[in-house]
Parts: C-alpha cells; structure tokens; sequence
C-alpha cells in the first residue's frame, strides 16, 4: 500500500483530498481520456496542476467565495477538473444537463443564478448565449473547445486553455500565487455548500438539491468501505456529469478512493471505449444493460446456426447453476465443469464484448431492472448488484451486499442510513448524506425532509423477512384497480421491457376494471426483425402498426400474464388490452424525463384519447399528435392506432369495455 | 467577408504568396467541347482566397464539367486556367492535386473495403515524402513521418466527429457518414483550393445541416478555399459568399447570394422560361 499512514485520513472536501492524493498517490493515473484514438492520461500530481491552474485562471475573471458556476457539457476531463476547481476557490458547481434544450437550462441557470458558465462547445456556448438574456446574473462563459468559435465576440467568452495558461503563469511567476490558492482551498469546510445537482423533474420544475461537502465525502466513504473499493479500481465516466450518480461514482468515490476514471472519446464511442478500459467498478441504469443485450441478442439472430445452438444450449445451463455458484452455494462438479466450458466458450467473450471482463463490483439504479434481465447478468457471472438512490441522499439508501442478491429487492439500509416505512407505505431516510435543502425552494424542503431530518422517498416499499427492502412503485403511482386489488403500474411495465423488442411500457389501470397498456417498440431490435424477414416499411409508425408486429407484442403480453396470474398480489392487473403507440416516446417531446423516465401524468394528458380508446371497446382511433422537433419547430404526427384484446389466465374473461358506473 | 485574418491561416500545407481576398484561381472565356456538344461556352470567373464559392446551376448546365476543368480532368480547347497566378492548360490530375486541389464526388468514391481511418490516410498519399521501399520495411523517418500524417487524419477525425466509425470499413456506413468520410479524405490532403461536388444530395435535413456545418467550419478553421456545386438553394444561399450561376453551358449570372436570386436571368433558368 502506498502512504499507508495516509490511507486512512478523512478530510472534509474534494480539493483537499486532492491534495492528499498528489501527495500519496503521486505518479498514479487520476483521470484518462481517448483523444485523437489514444488514451492520454494525468496522474493526480498533473491532475492537482491542471485544477490549479485553471482555479487561478478562473479568480482572474473576478471569481468570489460563493459564486456559482453552471457546468454543460459530456464527460470530459477538464469539466470534472472544474469541479475540483470551482470548490477550491469556494464555489459551488451547477453541473447542467448537456442535452436540456435552451428553455430548461434558462431557468435552471436563473434559478441557480450562475455567474459563470464552463461549457464543453459551441453547441453550448451558442445555447448559452441564446439564453442570456434570460440569466441576467451569468456574466462570463468558459469553452473548452475551440472549434467554430473564433470568429466570436470574445468579451465575455473565454477559452479554457487560455484561462488555464493564465493560470500556469501565475505559478510560475511567484510563490505567492500558490500559495494564495492553498490558502483559499484550505478554507472550505465540510459544511460549505458542495454543489447543486437539479432533479430532472419528473413532476414539475426541477429543484436543486443543495448537496455539502460533508454530505459528499461521508457518502463516498461509506461506498468505498462496503464494497472495498480502492485505489487500484478504474472506472469509466458516461453518464450525465448533472446526475448524482455520476458525480459520486466519477467525482467524489475517485477523489476519496484515489482510482482512476477513463472519459470516452465521444458519446457514440462509449461501448467500444469501456471495452479497452474493461472497468472494475460499473455503474449503469437497467436501459443500459437493456440495450447491451438487445445488441447481442440482435448479433446472435445474424450469427450461424452452429454459433447460436452453442450460445443457446451455454446461456440456458448458465441460466440454471451461474447464480449459485456466483452466490457460492454448492452445485454439482459437473455443473461446475460445464459452466466452466461455457466461461470459455461463450460468458468470457460475451463479458469481453460488453467490456464487462474485470468487473468486480457493478450496479444497476436509477429505476427497477426486470429480473430476468438482472438474472441474465449474474448468471454470467457477473456481480452485478442492485442499489437504490436519490440525489438527495447523495445516492445511497439501500444496497446488495456481496452473495446476498435478489432480483426483486434493492438490499439492505447501506451503512449510515436509517430506512423506515410509514404508514401510508412510503420509504423513509435518514443518513450523513441528506441533503440541506431544496435552493430557493423552503416549501418544497419543508414536504420532503422532516423537522428531524427524515426524508420522503416518494416510493412505496416493504422490508421482506431478511430485512431487504422492496420498492413495489412511485408511492403516488400505486393505485387500486376498481375491484379493489393492488395495482403497481411499474412491476407490470417491467415485465413487459424485458423483452428486446420492447422499448418502453406505460400501464393505466388506476380506478379502472383492468390494465390495459401502451407499448414502444424497440426500432433497433425490430428494424432488424424486418429486415431479416424481409418486411419493408417506410417509418417508425408504420412499423410500429405492422400486424407481425402487433402478433409479437400480443405473445409477450400473453407470457407477461401467465406470469403475472401466478402471484396472488398480481393476478387481478393482468393486461386485458394493449396498443402499439405510433411515435417513439422523447424527451424532446416532455413524454420522458432527461434520465428517460415516462413522465406518466403528462402522457395520460397528451395521449388521453388513446387511453379512452382502450377501455371504451374502440378497436381503431385516429390520432394527431404534435411533435417537438430538435430545433425546437413543431410538427404534427397523424396516425390510425389499432387497439387489441389480449386473453387473460384463471380470471373471469369479462368484456373488453369497462362497465358503466 | 469582414472575418479577420488569422495567423492559423498560414498553416495550411501549401504555402503560396496569395492573400486572403486576393484571387487564388482565374478561368477566363474558358470554352470545353465533347465533339460537337458544347458543354462550356465561354466561361470567365474566378475563386478568392479563402471564400465559399457556388456554381449552381439546372440539370446539364456545365456545373460538373466546370469542375473537371478546374481539377485537370478535361483540358478546355479554349481559355485559360490561372491557379495561384501560373496559368495552366493540359496538365493531369495528378497535378491539380499536387497543387493543392481536392475535390470529393457527386457519386460517393470511396475504397469501400477500406476503412474510415485508411480511406482518410490515402488523402495524405500526396504529401508523403519517404518512399515506398523506406515504407515497407517501416522504420525510422518513415514511421515518424506515418505517425505524424495520422495524427493530422485523427485531428481530421475528430473535427469531422466521426471517431465511432474509424475502423469500421466505408461500404458498410450509411450515406450520409460516406460523405463525411469523402470530406475527411479531401481534407486530409490539406488543400488550398476544395471541390465539392453535390455535398448534400441525397441528404435529409439533419445531414445538410450538419454538412453545412462542417463546410463553414472547415472555411473558417482551416481558412481552406471551397468551391462547391449544389442543388438545395437554401443551403447555397445560406453558407456561400458567392455564386455563380451557369445555364446551358454559360454563365448567366455571378454576385452575393442575395444579388443572384433576384437577377432576372437566374429566376428564368430556374422556372424554366423557354429558349429562343
């Protein structure tokens, strides 16, 4: 162990222990990323350099203690110096989202009420200049990418680099400089103010949940220490630098850890990179583990006869023995041996293909993941674990401790954190990572954290008999079919998204006699489908109405309430009719929230014809819907949408319209 | 043009004593005739250093061969062709491209089984200075010099953001990216005189838009000359600082954008008014 005196000091903020690290872990890489095809990396001693630099660089624009600096762009190594940089002058960082489109990131750069802006390239830059009429408090913006913007006016755009030569000179030419800055940086405090991350809002304006210092560091300690990460992990940063999970993973965990974090070379390159990089420590939301299998599965359909009868007969053994021996309970020697082939033969370069090879510790969260789709993934041997967050508990609440996994819980209360469950069935927290407020908002504070500082989950949960707890839905999203009987709208969607060629789901059943379902078809997986079978089509919504296409999704409903007949809880919500929706649900649109979650009541206005459709007996309705294209121009999109019966199982096969009252 | 000179201006490969503003290439009363088709008559303009130059025209105006002149492929039987002030007349292509012209095609010319990443490098085929023997045994000043010639194709790459599809072979790309990939190859022979031949067509909006994009910034970063024939008005009216408009083989018109949509002449070619 390198500095093993140093190993275990605790400090309260990140640029501190950016410190600490230049010191213990000197020569050891801090950050990577592949520029011009290559990997370029920076050790924590050059990565201290470069925050420094651009720190003082950025004090020359008249940077005080305590202004806020909005942060736009992808995973690139100088956004997240930034951050080190912004906190060591006693700043706080407003990371934003990179694809908000202008309006969003307005209020957001208003409310938080930015003075500066560090923006990846013109395309944010022009987005922020667009708005700047709007954000009367941003005064200068930072670009790190030159290209296009020379012949800008340059009065209060500066360059990254130029800020940072800036900075550069300023320590060379006198001790004082460095040591003003140290000064500056020994200042923070772990109750300062750390950053304000915006929830994406899936009701409502997005709030900015006030994280500090403290907050931060405690949180990434207690994550470091359950699943023993340590300097030797590597990481790689592609998800949105405004999400929390990103900032912990990439940012606080690598700081106080010391491991390195790799940025990829462009966002369409990120499966390829992390391929090279194989991460030890992996972090991703069920979509992407979703859209990892349906790329196989979809190679698999083109591969030869012999390759896909070997990868089906390995996949299927490991479906049956990969989680007990994962899990270390006993299972027979041949079993063992076969798995082994298999490891060789197929689950080694299937890992190796996902860039999965060297993961010893991954997780899923952000919302809940099939179980077959989490089985899948530990049945090859990977230990993949479930976790359940919130930014306003700087993710942490619940985690899976090794060997102790389930698919249908989120684990045990992480260490540090109080979990309850209240009365009306919501979750409750308490931990060192809950937040101090809601910026500008005291209300909103007020409804969510208690004077005794337990938090709202907003989700409704149980503890099972080993103590996991058990996220069933949004608390304000389970509902009551007309009969009475439980209906959790996302445990069916779930279901349903496993299969490759579904996208998203949207269930409605609430105070009505059954469920009935809008599907969103997965254009990669079935576009390949037809062109394999030679079905020709001339859009997304002509596909999407294709009667093959309708016979596909009629069968995985079928399977979905088999399955669903055999749970007593379940049973009275399988799905009695489903349509195929004409038009792929987008962000762009206000149908899917920026980390892509269904933004449920605002479908339910915009589709709400469709939704009458299915539970007044129509079988066809025409539909117009108005679409939000990416320059902001608006169009409409017409279409006749066919809506099907689907049978049910062990329930009496009642009418497909609802009874009148 | 008010945009400033840059200092980067001067990186460009091929060095020439010709000013930003000043003219780079000059066609005077050039005449070109296949038997007895007259596809050029008499046609007088010229390029300057460092602006986007459109030749628009309809259907078998003479757009494309105009072109061909301009790169050596034809040799007009009158006229001539000053390029950086050393007139010209028969020369090979070879040549033009020695000169520093490059040009991409109306049909996609790409080396389909090649790669993004090999396509591009052959765009550096001019500017290499080892030889082929010294390439083969790859040692010393050639790998140093291969080395340096990738790093301009991977600088080429980024700009052109298309580092997802670098080794992925061309044939298997879709349209719109095999374009990009021609681009990247003309450009990596760092030109100081660009033909483009139809960038867009057979581009849906987003594609122009990006191509549009990547013409201007490719104009105002590397401060190369462009010169390029297209059929969507709006894109040439957008990203060009001059047109000129030929029409059965003579050019009927030549000025600013807005200038040349109202000239009278240009409006009739284009709805069509008959001959006499």
């Amino acid at each position: 162990m390198v500095a093993a005196a140093n190993a275990d000091r605790t400090l309260d903020t990140f640029p501190k222990y950016l410190l600490l690290n230049a010191d213990r872990y000197g020569n050891r890489a801090a950050m990577r990323h592949k520029d011009y095809g290559i990997w370029q990396s920076w050790t924590w001693a050059e990565q201290l350099a470069e925050v420094r630099a651009f720190a003082l660089g950025l004090e020359t624009l008249g940077f005080v203690r305590g202004d806020k600096v909005a942060v736009v762009g992808s995973n690139r190594p100088r956004l997240y110096w930034s951050f080190a940089s912004i906190q060591s002058l006693g700043g706080v960082p407003v990371p934003v989202y990179a694809d908000s489109v202008a309006e969003e990131m307005a209020y957001v750069l208003d409310h938080a009420e930015v003075k500066f802006a560090v923006a990846q390239d013109q395309e944010q830059v022009d987005k922020l200049l667009s708005i700047s009429e709007d954000v009367p408090s941003l005064k200068h913006i930072v670009y790190d990418e030159p290209r296009g913007l020379r012949d800008y006016d340059h009065t209060h755009l500066h360059s990254y680099a130029e800020l940072r030569e800036t900075g550069l000179a300023a320590v060379s030419a006198s001790s004082d400089a460095l040591k003003r800055w140290e000064a500056l940086l020994a200042a923070g405090k772990g109750d300062d103010l750390g950053i304000i991350l915006y929830t994406s809002g899936t009701t409502g304006r997005p709030k900015g949940v006030m994280l500090s210092n403290d907050n931060l560091v405690k949180s990434a300690l207690h994550g470091n220490a359950f699943d023993n990460l340590d300097v030797d992990e590597t990481t790689i940063a592609y998800l949105p630098l405004a999400w929390v999970g990103d900032h912990v993973f990439s940012y606080s965990q690598s700081y106080t850890a010391g491991y390195c974090v790799s940025c990829p070379e462009s966002p369409e390159t990120v499966t390829e990179d992390r391929r090279e990089i194989a991460p030890t420590y992996f972090f991703a939301p069920p979509r992407v583990f979703e859209g990892l299998l349906t790329a196989i599965m979809v190679r698999m359909e083109d591969a030869g006869p012999l390759k896909k009868r070997m990868f089906d007969h390995f996949i299927a053994h490991a479906r049956t023995v990969g989680e007990p021996i994962l899990n270390g309970e006993s299972v027979g020697f041949w079993d063992r041996v076969k798995y082994g082939l298999g490891d060789l033969m197929v689950y080694g370069p299937l890992k190796n293909r996902m860039g999965l090879s060297r993961m010893r510790v991954g997780y899923t969260a952000g919302e809940a993941i099939g179980p077959e789709l989490f089985r899948f993934y530990r049945a090859l041997g990977l230990n993949l674990k479930q976790l359940y967050g919130q930014t306003e508990a700087c993710v942490y609440i619940t985690a899976q401790p090794d060997g102790k996994i389930r698919a249908d819980t989120v684990g045990l209360p992480s260490p540090g954190v109080d979990v309850k469950i209240a009365d009306n069935g919501e979750v409750l927290y308490r931990s060192d990572g809950v937040f101090l407020g809601y910026y500008k908002n005291e209300e909103a504070t007020r409804a969510t954290k208690t004077e005794d500082g337990w938090v709202h989950t907003g989700d409704a949960g149980l503890f099972d008999a080993e103590g996991h707890l058990k996220i069933i839905d949004r608390a304000k999203d389970v509902g009551k079919l007309r009969s009475g009987a439980l209906f959790a709208p996302k445990y069916i969607e779930n279901k349903l998204k496993f299969y490759p060629d579904v996208k998203e789901v949207v269930a409605f059943g609430d105070g009505r006699d059954f469920c009935a379902v809008f599907i969103n078809i997965d254009l990669e997986s079935v576009g390949s489908w037809a062109e394999r079978n030679n079905v020709s089509y001339g859009s997304y919504q002509e596909l999407a109405g294709h009667p093959d296409v309708y016979k596909s999704m009629a069968s995985h409903i079928d399977a979905v309430n088999r399955s669903l007949a055999e749970e007593e809880l379940m049973a009275p919500s399988q799905i009695r009719r489903f349509l195929v929706l004409h038009k792929e649900l987008d962000a762009d649109d206000g149908e899917l929230t920026r980390t892509q979650k269904v933004r449920r009541s605002f479908i339910a206005d915009r589709y709400g014809e469709l939704i009458e459709a299915l539970y007044d007996g129509t079988t066809e309705k025409h539909v117009e819907t108005e679409v939000t294209f990416e320059d902001g121009r608006k169009g409409s999109l017409k279409a006749l949408v066919r809506i099907v019966d689907a049978p049910v199982h062990g329930l009496d096969p009642k009418p497909v319209r609802e009874a009148a009252e | 043009m008010n945009r400033a000179v840059d200092p980067r201006d001067l990186n460009v490969h091929h060095a020439d004593g010709v000013a930003k503003g000043d003219v780079l290439l000059e066609a005077k009363d050039v005449s070109l005739r296949f038997g007895g088709v007259k596809a050029i008559t008499k046609i007088s303009f010229d390029i300057r250093k460092g602006e986007i130059r459109a030749i628009i025209g309809p259907n078998g105006a003479g757009k494309t061969s105009m072109l061909n002149v301009i790169n050596g492929f034809y040799t007009p039987q009158e006229g001539t062709i000053t390029f950086r002030g050393v007139e010209r007349r028969a020369m090979r292509t070879t040549d033009a491209a020695r000169q520093g012209i490059a040009r991409t095609f109306q049909n996609i010319a790409l080396f389909k089984g090649m790669t993004t990443l090999d396509n591009i490098m052959t765009g550096r085929i001019t500017l290499q200075k080892s030889n082929i023997f010294a390439q083969a045994i790859w040692r010393g000043p050639a790998l140093r010099e291969e080395l340096e010639h990738r790093h301009r194709v991977e600088e080429i790459i980024d700009f052109l953001e298309i580092q997802h599809i670098r080794k992925v072979p061309v044939g298997r790309l879709p349209y719109g990216l095999q374009k990009r990939v021609e681009l990247g190859r003309a450009l990596a022979a760092e030109p100081a005189l660009l033909l483009l031949d139809e960038p867009m067509a057979g581009m849906n909006l987003e594609e122009k838009e990006d191509m549009s994009r990547f013409i201007l910034d490719v104009n105002s970063q590397f401060g190369t000359t462009i010169a390029l024939i297209e059929h969507d008005m709006g894109v040439v009216m957008d990203i060009s600082d001059r047109v000129v408009v030929l029409d059965y083989g003579r050019k009927i018109g030549d000025g600013p954008p807005d200038e040349v949509s109202k000239n009278q002449n240009v409006i009739d070619a284009y709805l069509g008014v008959p001959h006499e």
